[in-house]
This record gives C-alpha cells, sequence and structure tokens, in this order.
C-alpha cells in the first residue's frame, strides 16, 4: 500500500532574522528546543553577544528610513505582515501548538488573535500622532505643536511563556510607531518568532526594522541593556531571577527608556500604552505674528 | 557699552521682601528643625552676603517628610477634583499678588537679573499653577481613560537655575492629580521653595500635601530612595539622573527625569539675521546660560559666519553685567563658586584645545561669582567645549555647509533636549525640525516656556514631559 | 566721511535697472516681526532714572522736529510754534531749543522768519505730501519752493503705490531727482509711510532704498496714517543706517514720526538708538521725533525732575 511508504519530511533549519537576512548564529552554538512534553523539535541558534551588536547594527541602520516612511505606508506593511501570516496560518497553529502544548484548536485561536494584532497595530500608525500629539494653546504669538517621534532601537525581551501572540504584542506596538527592534525570543519557544522571521521577510518590512534573536536572555541581555546605540529597552520577558533589575540598572548608562515587565494579559485588546512607551514628544515652537507692520502681534 | 547715555542705577527695592535670619524644613503644615539639629547657609551669588541659615534635611527627616504625605495622601487624593483645583487656582492667586516680593527674594538668592524673575520666572510659575488647577477636575477627559489614579507620595528634586519655576513645574500637576509631595530644593536656592510653604499656608492647602526639605545630594538620593516614595521627579545633571535611575531599577517607582542638554542652535544664510543675533543672545545669555535647554552650540552656515559673528560680537558688547537687583542688568551672577570654576575649567579646556576665545568686554564686580559673556570661534565637533555642557554664558560657534550637515552636526551629541533653527524657508523649517532629535525645537526664536507646552528630553536628556496635557501622565498610575 | 552721493555711486550696480533693484532689494535678510517686535518690546523695559533721565530729556527735546501740518495752519499758528521751538519753557532758560519746525511748504518762510537767530531749522514738507500722488515735476517744484522760502530740511514722501506695485526704480529715481533739487542746500528726510507699506520687509527695502538714493534721514510716516511710528519699525530702521554704515561708511539719520506722545514713549525711542547704533547717532543732527505734544510732557517732566513736584498743563504753554 502506497500510504505506507510514507514520506521523510524535510526539517527546516530555523536561523536568525537580522538585517532582513537569515544568519546562523555567529557563534556556531545551537541549543535543543523542546515541545512541551520534552519531544525534540528543531536545534534553535544560539545567539551570542556578537549576535546582538549584529542586530543592533542592522535595527540603527534601518531606523531613518522606516521613521521617516509615511504612516500609511507603515501602516500597510504592518497590514501585510497580517496577510502574509494568515496564508501561514497551518504552520504558525503547528507551532503554537508545540511550544505551549496547545490543543489545535486552542492553537488556532491564539494564531487567529496574534493575526488580527497584526491588523490592530497596521490601523494605529496613522492615528496615533493624532491621539498623542496636537496644537498647544500658548500664551502669545506662536504656534506650537506637540507630535511624538519613535524612540529609536528598542530591546524588546519577549514574553516567555507566551510565544507567538505575547511575541507580536510587544513587537508590533514598537515598529508600529517607526522603531526598529531587536528582539530576544522567547527561550524555551523561540520556533514561533523564528518563523515570523521569514513572515515579516516576505512582507514588504524593510530588512533591519525587526531582528530576531535565539538564545538566552540572561546572556544577550546585559550587552543590549548596556548597548550605548541602544534607546529603549522592553522588559516584558526578563522574569528570570533579578534579571529585569540588573537590565534596569544597566540601562541607565545611556538613560534607555525601560518598560518594565508586568502581569498582562495579551489575549485581552492591548491600550496605547505600549506605543507610549517608545515615543518621544517633540515639540515645535515658531513665531506666528501678525500680518504687517501695520499692528502689533500680541 | 561706553556712551554718552549712561543709565543710572535702576535698583528693585530690596525691601518689598523680609528674609528671615533662620528657616526650619517644611513638614507637615509646620515650619521644623531637622532632627540631627544641622543647618547650612545660604548667600546671595551677587554680594556672598549670607541671607538666612537653613536647617538641612537628614534621613530621618525624609522619613517623617515622606509618612505625613503618606497620611495627607489619602484625603487629597479622595478630595473632588474641583476642590483641589479651587486651592491650586489660589496659589496661582497668592503667587501673582505676591510676585514682585518672590521675584527680588530669586534674584537675591540666585543671583539672575531681577528682569527675567520678573519678567519670566514669576509669570510662568503662576501661569503654571494655574493653567494645572484646570486639569485637576478634568482628567477623565484627559486622554488617560476613565477615572485615572494618582500615584501616591511624589519625591521631587529640583535645581537651582529656576528655583520657583520647577517647584511649579513639579508641584503643580503633582497636586492637580492628587499626590502629595515631598520637594528638595537646591542647596544654593532654598528660600522660594521656603516662601512657597508660607504661600501653601496662606491658601490653606491641608497639612501634609506639600512638605519641603532644604538640603544637599544625600538629601535628595535618600528622598528618592526612600520605599513609600511612589513617584521620582527629578530636574537637574544627567550624571545624577543615570544615578537615580539605577537606583529606582527594580522598584514600581514611576520616573521621569529632565537634565542636561547641548543644544544645537543652527543658522541658515537665508535667516532673519537680527533676529537670530537676538535669539542667539537669548538662547545662551538668558540666565547666565546655566539653562538645561540653552542654545549653548551655534552653528552657523559658514557662508554667513563672518557677518553673524561681526553682529553677534557688537551685540555682546552692549549686554549689561552687574548687579542682579538693578532692573537694566541683562547678566546676573552665576549661582555659585563651585559652578563658577566649573565654567571656568571647561573655558580653560576650550582654550588649550585650540578653540579662539572671545569675550564680551564689560567690568567684573569685586564680590560675588562673576562670569563674563563668552564664546569660542573654530571650534569642531571633537572640541571639548562643543560636547560638554557648560552650563554658563559660553558659546561654541561650529560651521556647516549644508541642512545635512547640520542636522548631522546638531543630533551628534548624547544630549537631545533642544535646538534652534534659523531660515525664511518655511518648507527647511518643517524638514530640519523633523530631524533633529530633540524634545523642543525653536524654529525662528528660542527660549520660549509656556504650561501648555510640554518640555523634555530625547536621549540622556532625560524622559518624560513636563508641562501641558502631556505632564500630567508623569503623575498619573496610567 | 563719506557722503550719500558716494554711497549712490556705490551702489551703481543695483540701481542699473528695475530688475537688479528688485533683486538687490528681495535678497535683504528677511524680518521676522514676533522678533523684532520682542526686542524692541524688551528695550522698551529699560528703567532710565535720575540723572539718566535728566540726560534724555534734554536730549529727547532737542531731537523734535516740532510739527504743525494742518489745512488749517495760519501765519499766527506757526510763529506760536516757532517761539515755543525757541523757547520751549519760558520758566526755565536752560531748556534746550528744539532741532527744527516743521510745516508745509507755504509756511516755510513764516517759521524761518520766527526762528531767526536761534539754531532751530526749518524743515519742511513737500513732494504733495502726505499722499504723494503727483507728477515728478510737480513734487520738484513743490520743494524747490520750499528751499527758495529758506528751508533747511525736506522731509519727501515717497511713492507708495509705485513701490507696492514693485517699481522700485520709479522710487528710487523720484528720491534722487529731489536730492539732486536739494543739493547742498537742503537735508533730505524720505518718509515710507510704514503704516502703508505694511510688512516690515517692505520697511527694510524701502530703508535701503532711500539711502542709496541719497536720503539723509529716513523717516518712518506722515503721521497722517493708522500707524505712524512704533518703536519696532524705528528698531528695524536703525538697523538699516547701523548696517549701511557698516557697508558705506556713511552715516544716515533716523526720524520716527506721529504717535509718539509722552516722555517715557520718547526715551525708549532714545534706548532704542542708544543699544542699536549707539550714540554716534544720539544727536538731533542723526536722530529726530516728528512730534508736537510730546514738547509738553517732555517739559512737565524736566520741571518734576528740577522741582520734585508734579507739573501740570497750566505750567507749560499751550501753542
Amino acid at each position: 500500500m502506497s500510504e505506507q511508504q510514507t514520506r521523510l519530511n524535510v526539517f527546516k533549519t530555523y536561523k536568525l532574522y537580522v538585517g532582513g537576512k537569515f544568519p546562523r548564529s555567529e557563534s556556531g552554538r545551537v541549543y535543543e528546543v523542546s515541545d512541551s512534553k520534552g519531544k525534540w523539535l528543531a536545534n534553535a541558534p544560539l545567539s551570542s553577544r556578537k549576535d546582538a551588536r549584529d542586530a543592533v547594527v542592522a535595527a540603527r541602520k534601518a531606523f531613518g528610513g522606516w521613521a521617516g516612511a509615511t504612516a500609511y505606508n507603515r501602516g500597510q506593511i504592518l497590514y501585510r505582515v497580517a496577510e502574509m501570516l494568515e496564508g501561514r496560518r497551518d504552520q504558525f497553529v503547528r507551532e503554537v501548538a508545540d511550544a505551549e502544548g496547545l490543543s489545535k484548536s486552542k492553537a488556532a485561536v491564539v494564531v487567529d488573535a496574534a493575526i488580527d494584532r497584526w491588523v490592530w497595530y497596521a490601523g494605529w500608525t496613522d492615528k496615533i500622532a493624532q491621539v498623542v500629539g496636537g496644537a498647544n494653546p500658548v500664551a502669545g504669538p506662536y504656534f506650537n505643536l506637540s507630535s511624538p517621534e519613535p524612540t529609536g532601537v528598542v530591546t524588546v525581551v519577549a514574553p516567555q511563556d507566551s510565544s507567538f501572540l505575547g511575541l507580536v504584542s510587544v513587537i508590533a506596538p514598537v515598529i508600529a510607531t517607526g522603531n526598529t527592534a531587536v528582539v530576544i525570543a522567547s527561550e524555551k519557544s523561540p520556533l514561533p518568532a523564528l518563523s515570523l522571521g521569514e513572515v515579516l521577510a516576505t512582507s514588504d518590512l524593510p530588512g533591519g526594522v525587526v531582528n530576531i534573536l535565539s538564545g538566552k536572555a540572561a546572556e544577550m541581555g546585559p550587552h543590549l541593556a548596556a548597548h550605548q546605540d541602544v534607546n529603549a529597552i522592553d522588559l516584558t520577558g526578563a522574569t528570570e531571577g533579578d534579571l529585569a533589575r540588573e537590565l534596569e540598572i544597566a540601562a541607565a548608562d545611556n538613560l534607555k527608556r525601560v518598560l518594565r515587565p508586568r502581569s498582562e494579559d495579551f489575549n485581552e485588546s492591548p491600550g496605547t500604552d505600549r506605543m507610549t512607551a517608545f515615543l518621544e514628544t517633540k515639540t515645535v515652537w515658531h513665531p506666528t505674528g501678525s500680518l504687517g507692520a501695520s499692528g502689533s502681534s500680541y | 557699552m561706553a556712551s554718552a547715555f549712561e543709565y543710572a542705577p535702576a535698583p528693585e527695592s530690596r525691601s518689598v521682601v523680609d528674609i528671615a535670619p533662620s528657616y526650619g524644613l517644611f513638614i507637615d503644615g509646620e515650619f521644623v528643625d531637622a532632627a540631627d539639629g544641622k543647618v547650612f547657609k545660604t548667600v546671595s551669588p551677587s554680594s556672598e552676603e549670607v541671607l538666612s541659615e537653613i536647617a538641612q534635611a537628614g534621613s530621618e527627616d525624609v522619613d517623617r517628610a515622606v509618612k505625613a504625605a503618606r497620611k495627607a495622601f489619602e484625603k487629597w487624593s479622595a478630595l473632588p477634583g474641583s476642590e483641589r483645583a479651587k486651592y491650586l487656582f489660589r496659589i496661582a492667586r497668592i503667587i501673582q499678588e505676591r510676585s514682585r516680593e518672590l521675584a527680588v527674594l530669586e534674584t537675591l538668592d540666585n543671583g539672575k537679573p531681577i528682569k527675567e524673575t520678573r519678567d519670566a520666572d514669576l509669570p510662568l510659575v503662576a501661569a503654571h499653577f494655574f493653567y494645572y488647577a484646570g486639569w485637576a477636575d478634568k482628567l477623565d477627559h484627559a486622554g488617560y481613560g476613565a477615572n485615572p489614579r494618582p500615584l501616591g507620595v511624589a519625591g521631587q528634586v529640583i535645581p537651582w537655575n529656576f528655583p520657583l519655576l520647577m517647584l511649579a513645574w513639579k508641584i503643580a500637576p503633582a497636586l492637580a492629580t492628587g499626590n502629595t509631595v515631598v520637594l528638595k530644593p537646591a542647596e544654593t536656592t532654598p528660600l522660594s521653595a521656603l516662601f512657597f510653604a508660607d504661600i501653601c499656608r496662606q491658601a490653606g492647602l491641608p497639612r501634609g500635601v506639600v512638605n519641603i526639605l532644604p538640603g544637599y545630594g544625600d538629601t535628595g538620593a535618600a528622598l528618592v530612595e526612600h520605599p513609600d516614595v511612589n513617584k521620582v521627579a527629578f530636574t537637574g545633571s544627567t550624571a545624577v539622573g543615570k544615578s537615580i535611575a539605577r537606583s529606582v531599577a527594580g522598584t514600581h517607582k514611576k520616573v521621569t527625569l529632565e537634565l542636561g542638554g547641548k543644544g544645537a542652535n543652527i543658522v541658515f544664510d537665508d535667516a532673519p539675521i537680527d533676529q537670530a543675533v537676538e535669539g542667539i543672545v537669548n538662547g545662551i545669555f538668558f540666565n547666565q546660560g546655566q539653562v538645561c535647554c540653552a542654545g549653548s552650540r551655534l552653528l552657523v552656515q559658514e557662508s554667513v559666519q563672518d557677518e553673524l559673528l561681526d553682529s553677534l560680537k557688537r551685540r555682546l558688547n552692549t549686554l549689561r553685567l552687574g548687579d542682579p537687583l538693578d532692573k537694566n542688568t541683562d547678566i546676573g551672577a552665576i549661582n555659585s563658586s563651585e559652578q563658577l570654576a566649573r565654567i571656568t575649567s571647561l573655558v580653560e579646556r576650550g582654550e588649550a584645545e585650540g578653540a579662539e576665545r572671545w569675550t564680551a568686554s564689560c567690568e567684573i564686580p569685586s564680590a560675588g561669582y562673576w562670569f563674563a559673556p563668552t564664546l569660542f570661534t573654530n571650534v569642531t565637533q571633537a572640541h571639548t567645549v562643543a560636547r560638554d555642557e557648560i552650563f554658563g554664558p559660553v558659546l561654541s560657534v561650529l560651521t556647516f555647509r549644508t541642512p545635512d550637515e547640520a542636522v548631522a552636526k546638531a543630533n551628534n551629541s548624547q544630549y537631545g533636549l533642544s535646538a534652534g533653527i534659523w531660515t525664511e524657508k518655511g518648507s527647511r523649517i518643517l524638514a530640519v525640525a523633523s530631524k533633529l532629535r530633540a524634545g523642543v525645537v525653536w524654529a525662528n526664536t528660542f527660549n520660549k516656556f509656556d504650561p501648555t507646552s510640554p518640555f523634555g528630553g530625547y536621549k540622556e536628556s532625560g524622559f518624560g514631559r513636563e508641562g501641558g496635557r502631556h505632564g500630567l501622565e508623569a503623575y498619573l498610575d496610567v | 566721511m563719506p557722503t550719500t552721493a558716494s554711497a549712490a555711486s556705490a551702489f551703481a550696480d543695483v540701481t542699473a535697472s528695475d530688475g537688479a533693484l528688485r533683486r538687490f532689494l528681495h535678497g535683504l535678510p528677511g524680518v521676522d516681526a514676533v522678533g523684532l517686535e520682542a526686542r524692541a518690546a524688551s528695550l522698551g523695559t529699560r528703567s532710565i532714572k535720575t540723572t539718566a533721565k535728566a540726560y534724555a530729556i534734554d536730549l529727547a527735546i532737542s531731537m523734535i522736529d516740532l510739527t504743525t501740518l494742518e489745512g488749517a495752519d495760519t501765519p499766527g499758528k506757526v510763529r506760536a510754534l516757532a517761539a515755543k521751538a525757541v523757547n520751549p519753557d519760558p520758566t526755565d532758560r536752560t531748556t534746550p531749543t528744539t532741532a527744527a519746525v516743521c510745516v508745509y511748504p507755504d509756511m516755510v518762510a513764516t517759521a524761518k522768519a520766527a526762528v531767526a537767530g536761534s539754531g532751530v531749522k526749518v524743515a519742511s514738507v513737500a513732494t504733495a505730501f502726505p499722499a504723494g500722488r503727483a507728477a515728478l515735476p510737480v513734487k520738484l517744484a513743490d520743494t524747490a519752493d520750499a528751499i527758495a522760502a529758506g528751508a533747511d530740511e525736506i522731509d519727501m514722501v515717497i511713492d507708495r503705490g509705485a513701490f507696492l506695485a514693485g517699481h522700485y526704480l520709479k522710487v528710487y529715481e523720484q528720491i534722487a531727482a529731489i536730492k539732486a533739487e536739494c543739493g547742498d542746500r537742503a537735508r533730505l528726510k524720505v518718509i515710507f509711510e510704514t503704516g502703508e507699506l505694511s510688512t516690515y520687509d517692505n520697511i527694510r527695502r524701502a530703508s535701503w532704498l532711500g539711502m542709496m538714493a541719497g536720503a539723509d534721514f529716513i523717516k518712518t510716516s506722515t503721521g497722517k496714517v493708522a500707524v505712524n511710528a512704533t518703536p519696532a519699525n524705528t528698531l528695524l530702521m536703525l538697523e538699516a543706517v547701523r548696517d549701511f554704515r557698516a557697508q558705506t561708511g556713511v552715516q544716515i539719520g533716523v526720524k520716527p514720526a506721529g504717535g509718539i506722545r509722552n516722555t517715557k514713549e520718547a526715551i525708549k525711542f532714545l534706548v532704542l538708538v542708544n543699544e542699536t547704533v549707539g550714540e554716534d547717532w544720539l544727536d538731533n543732527h542723526w536722530f529726530r521725533f516728528g512730534a508736537s505734544s510730546l514738547l509738553n510732557d517732555l517739559l512737565m517732566q524736566r520741571q518734576k525732575l528740577a522741582t520734585g513736584r508734579y507739573s501740570g498743563p497750566d505750567y507749560v504753554t499751550v501753542d
């Protein structure tokens, strides 16, 4: 019977996603990733501090173009991510089920929520400035406008447990507003994150806007937290021991914006605070004055 | 400037302010001695005269003040916003009533010209309280969700450059949102905060809502590190800001930091030149340059450098340095001998590194701490005077050739607080403003402040915004 | 010292054609209205007391072009004005005379006779004052009449219509023609009517246009429109004469006119002069006030300084 001659399937070599490319770890190291029952799933790259450094360089290089892109364009690209994910839904359902020990149906709910989260943030790109910025009625002949601007390069320590919905929930708000991200994926469940890199690469997202590293947060985190060319750090997934505090201390070296870990249910509708955490407010003044010299402008 | 038209002395009357020989800490509505009995003296930087002896808060006093603030928090935060608003409106009005007295006081303790305390500091202080008073009963509509809650006790540490204004920036939003505060003024300028304590009493503010603890850096550190403080707000140096950021790591304390700067003031060849000169002068010599958002780096397009520098030097020679109480004084005293030493040493370093120094011709008084308006030309990005915050009346002049180069040089700093743009071309203003990594960009103007306008930095100039709707966020649990 | 004539030749290229002149004037640095007014207001906060005030009051009196420019002017009115100019305060002979009296051309002879021997000059408006709407020959004749009658100074108005229509060369040529008519006989003040030019950019352009064409003085306004001299437009014109001297070596005077009614305002203008162009201009050869009611307020303030008592309108003369 032909059914008994099962085809040997092709394994995927999981790779990092840095600068729009898919390198192996510079260190050449990997670590074993298992499902919730301990069954081997794949070998994931064990990123080194040099991979982290390369990711920061890529993220910085991408920042100007991404921050300078129109909000409409960023929204189109984030929506494209949702489209691409929808097409690879089955793959992510399988990976999330393996990673988080969920049934296929429960994993499907998680993946659908993650896809919808991209849609939610895709719609935010050209609205957040209107919600958090605005004109300030100063007492003088001046036009005064405050607008949000992206902070810069953001290190994201992704949630350890919610390997995909949590991951998307922390990456999307960072890049929706024009930041670029260096993401440390869930240490024990990095595969959905590494696969997300493949989706991002085919979604018109410029290389370097999101960089995904797998490995140990405790190993890469201190280098990224102390890195002088990183502007902010999201400590959501830095839940191991005293790691969050140590990283916050290191982050003070160049006064990174720090989002501390907190209890968070990623199934709930997100507010705007994950976007505003990595936005600066710039206020521009300009004289208005009178139309001419025939009357005082005051 | 020698002229046939010499202005006779026009001193503001010192008698409008009555400074007591000694002041206590203000805790729980009372002036009290420090637990360990320590005191320090505050001097007038323009004469080195001792103005008063001030109780110096230690860690025991910090604990007492935080407890008082904690106790007051329960009732204060439960008050209807409309009632809190009325207290703040009262405070704003009393400040307006007493503004002449407070201006003289501030000038005596800080050394800045009466022209500035009278026309800038005090009007802005009153306006700030008036602005945030109005928010107290409208927080539901501020964009932070329904019924946003205060954080609790705010520990606030402020600098000496705008003592009462920085107090207003800290206390007004904190009280409007329902927090109570413990505030430490700078050791060289404690007086106006203590007079503010009296204003709180006149306004009938409940005990413990505002506590004032004069002291040095160790007092500030004890306040910031106190475990029952929920919110830390600091304005001051980047070095201290970093140590605060480290000390609150791993806690739930919300932090805002407003730190140093090295603002670039960019002058293009099509600038309105006479107004640009005024803007440059205002940018770096307002308050003797002791301003975090000072335009301390002049980036001038090389093609107009000579013309601009000629105008600038001519203008600097008209600045009037001297008695801060004289209504015609433009440049007052440096706040302390320590600050003067720092300015002097950085200027010496500038000269040693080969920058060309030019100093305005003016007579320096024999007593007090003074530094004549100074500029450095032939400065490059590699010079210390182009990178380090001097916090004094010293301008570094650099040149650029193209808008791209101007932006690249302006952004080439660990700071990102302020920047200026001078050009008559509208599209260039907008393009350059959008590329500058700075929290406040003044186009064809400089050093303008308003309570409705958020203020704060990018990068190592700190985080969080003070002023405007944005300024509420720092004091709300959102 | 270089002369206005040598300055005119220095700009021969600029004034060779309407196009060249337009390019030059539009290439002058722009003016930011808010910044200009803020600077003027800031200088207005100078506190001028005691000895400085006494100096400023006497200086201001000596700079006044005591003016009457009414349809109802009569020889009697003009003689009274001239008497006041020569002897502003009959109770105090140490009071300086005003710089000049300023009248219409047909009153020049009367005025000239009345100020004879006092050192007070006679200035005459001309060129179809105040509108300036007449043909050049008429303006030249108007000017020639005034000079023939003994005018020491001519206050001409520019053709604002031509200026606003962009016909700068026409304005230039008219000023140059009037200047030629004045020759060495009269100093020429050129009135821009700043309130009608409307923008500060225009005032800066007009200032340079006037100076290049040979003005000895540039003057804000006629006193006949809604907005006349202001601290801001005077500051701007002071900046123009400062820059013009830096470039050419030629010093030009400035005359704010209209709207300056009291001592406090006048002193603010002197502060503008002092801190913008300096003491070289603190002399009635280089700075004037076009005013009438200002004089009595200066005199009352002068009496206050001398006696310590506030004076009143009954202690100064009504003229």
